[in-house]
């Protein structure tokens, strides 16, 4: 490593240390947005301090580049709705993959003489930060709407694996042939770019969250590599603390999913077979029948799914919460881990129309408390509420935890029509006798149903 | 850099990393994968020190282009991370 004046490494040893302490802060709601700007002083400073690096070279461009590439996306993340938030942290994601990237073929063009062991993590780097880079850019573009449907190859895992092993081939002969020609170096760049790509296209939009939960770790891991070549110990600090941080928070949304992260990958959703037949027909409601159930209920649990988010109809949703507890009706609300598009992504929105957190509950804290609850409306959900997934081993859900709505007395569901969920499984849930359907878009239909509260005082 | 020396900062790091998520409740997961994808934007450090290095106008075009994405993912991070911090609020403060 070069030596470098204390001030530098002070400024980046700075910014490591703020970096940790903001995602301590980020651990807990009452004290995240502290965090968070403390970690945004710990950037500042890292970057500061890289520009008194003696004799750096280039200044003007790197101080436009930084201009044009910080002030893009400061005005896109300003501008960017709470639903459409899943996506945009994914391309964010992608284009820090990229950068690692970057560092990585300048570190080979260079061609300086390294250390094996520098010399593969430079390359492993380079790979995962390419990967993610491509990945994260067909990620956004699915969520965006921008690619519709999954493209599945014939063979795919096939070509997946084939892919993967020519990228490896290539970087390994990278490494031993060090200096590598710059043909060897490009040609490794395209088919890890490539990689990224064909495996992400045949992904579904369902599983899509764990999937930039995923590219987000392996961000995390190339930075922390590139760190090591560059002998930047702040680099491998954020860069490890996120890899295995994502890493984690990978497990957790899979294992919510009951998905292995394995399947995620190689492995489409489909129903495995038609299940078990259900009984029973599905009954519907009117917005006035609704709104008396609830007014004369004591205790609602209202479970929100990614449905009430894209008909906007949170602010409607909390308005109507706000009405039921000045009628002295207990309301709590109940978000299964995947509802939304990311973990939490619920969460978010509900905090969005101002709903406070102390009044979220998660799937172990409430599942317990559907069995006292009188109502359990439910918004837009549908997969998250199956209890197939705790009873019928053929259905493609069977195993994946849900919240217990039907063992609630009453359970109302807004929806917009008959059709099934994001797994395209039939939810038996509605064919019980405790279930009564109210169609429509959720929007309208929550308002629909503070007219009638208001009505009734 | 010290090889063993570096080995020793990845164990720690991947420690902390795992010990600070282990303990986050469910409504912070996505502000925190934003908040971590934040972090990782660190890598337009590196990609400034690449770019302050190059010689060639090969490595000056991928080196600015590489500040210009990292310098994307922290800015980006950072905005989305904050604004959706600022919503979570108690009862009391609503």
């Amino acid at each position: 490593m070069m030596s470098l004046p204390l001030y530098v490494q002070g400024a980046w040893f700075l910014g490591a240390a703020l970096f940790i302490f903001g995602l301590k802060g980020m651990s807990s709601p009452a004290s995240a947005r502290k965090g968070i700007v403390i970690a945004g002083y710990g950037m500042l400073l890292a970057i500061a301090g890289t520009f008194l690096i003696p004799g750096l070279q280039n200044i003007a461009l790197i101080a436009l580049a930084l201009a044009l590439g910080g002030s893009a996306a400061w005005i896109s993340g300003k501008k960017v709705k709470m639903t459409d938030m899943p996506q945009m942290v994914a391309i964010y994601n992608g284009m820090g993959g990229g950068a690692a990237a970057g560092i990585a073929a300048i570190e080979f063009a260079k061609g300086d003489a390294l250390s094996l062991a520098t010399t593969i993590l430079a390359m492993v780097g380079a790979l995962i930060g390419a990967v993610s880079f491509t990945g994260s850019c067909v990620a956004w573009a699915k969520l965006q709407g921008v690619l519709k449907k999954a493209h599945r190859l014939p063979a795919q895992n096939a070509v997946n694996v084939i892919l993967a092993l020519v990228a490896i081939g290539l970087g390994g002969a990278m490494v031993f042939m060090a200096p590598a020609k710059p043909e060897l170096i490009l040609a490794f760049f395209a088919v890890s770019l490539l990689l990224g790509i064909i495996v992400t296209l045949p992904i579904g939009g369902a599983d899509m969250p764990v999937v930039i939960s995923l590219f987000n770790a392996f961000t995390g891991l190339a930075v922390g590599f590139e760190g090591y070549v560059l002998g930047n110990p702040a680099l491998i600090i954020a860069g490890i603390v996120v890899g295995a941080a994502g890493t984690l928070l990978t497990q957790l949304m899979a294992k919510a999913m009951n998905r292995p992260i394995s399947n995620i990958l190689f492995t489409p959703m489909v129903a495995s077979g038609p299940g078990e037949a259900i009984e029973g027909t599905m009954k519907e409601l009117s917005a006035l029948d609704a709104a008396a159930m609830m007014r004369y209920a004591s205790k609602v649990i209202i479970v929100p799914g990614y449905g009430m988010a894209v008909a906007h109809a949170q602010h409607k949703v909390w308005e109507m919460t706000s009405i039921l507890e000045e009628a002295g009706v207990e309301v709590k609300f109940a978000i299964h881990p995947v509802a939304g598009r990311m973990p939490g992504h619920m969460n978010v929105l509900l905090a969005e129309a101002g709903v406070p957190y102390d009044k979220i509950f998660d799937l172990e804290e409430i599942n317990g408390e559907f069995g006292q609850a009188d109502v359990a409306l439910i918004i837009g959900a549908n997969d998250v509420v199956n209890p197939s997934a705790r009873t019928d081993k053929a259905s493609p859900i069977y195993g994946m935890p849900i919240l217990n709505a039907d063992m609630a007395q009453n359970v109302i569901v807004i929806k917009r029509g008959k059709g099934t969920g994001y797994s395209g499984v039939e939810n038996a849930l509605f064919y019980t006798d405790n279930c009564r359907m109210l169609y429509g878009d959720a929007q309208p239909m929550a308002g629909e149903i503070i007219q009638h509260l208001k009505a009734m005082g | 850099m010290d090889g063993l020396l570096a080995l020793y900062i990845f164990m720690l790091a991947a420690f902390t990393g795992y010990e600070i998520i282990a303990k986050v409740p469910v409504i912070l997961h996505t502000p925190l994968m934003s908040g971590s994808n934040f972090i990782h934007g660190v890598v337009v450090v590196g990609a400034m020190i690449m770019l302050g290095s190059a010689d060639t106008v090969i490595q000056q075009v991928i080196g600015f282009f590489a500040v210009a994405l990292g310098a994307a993912n922290a800015a980006g991070g950072y905005v989305v991370t904050e604004r959706m911090l600022a919503m979570f609020k108690k009862k009391e403060d609503a």
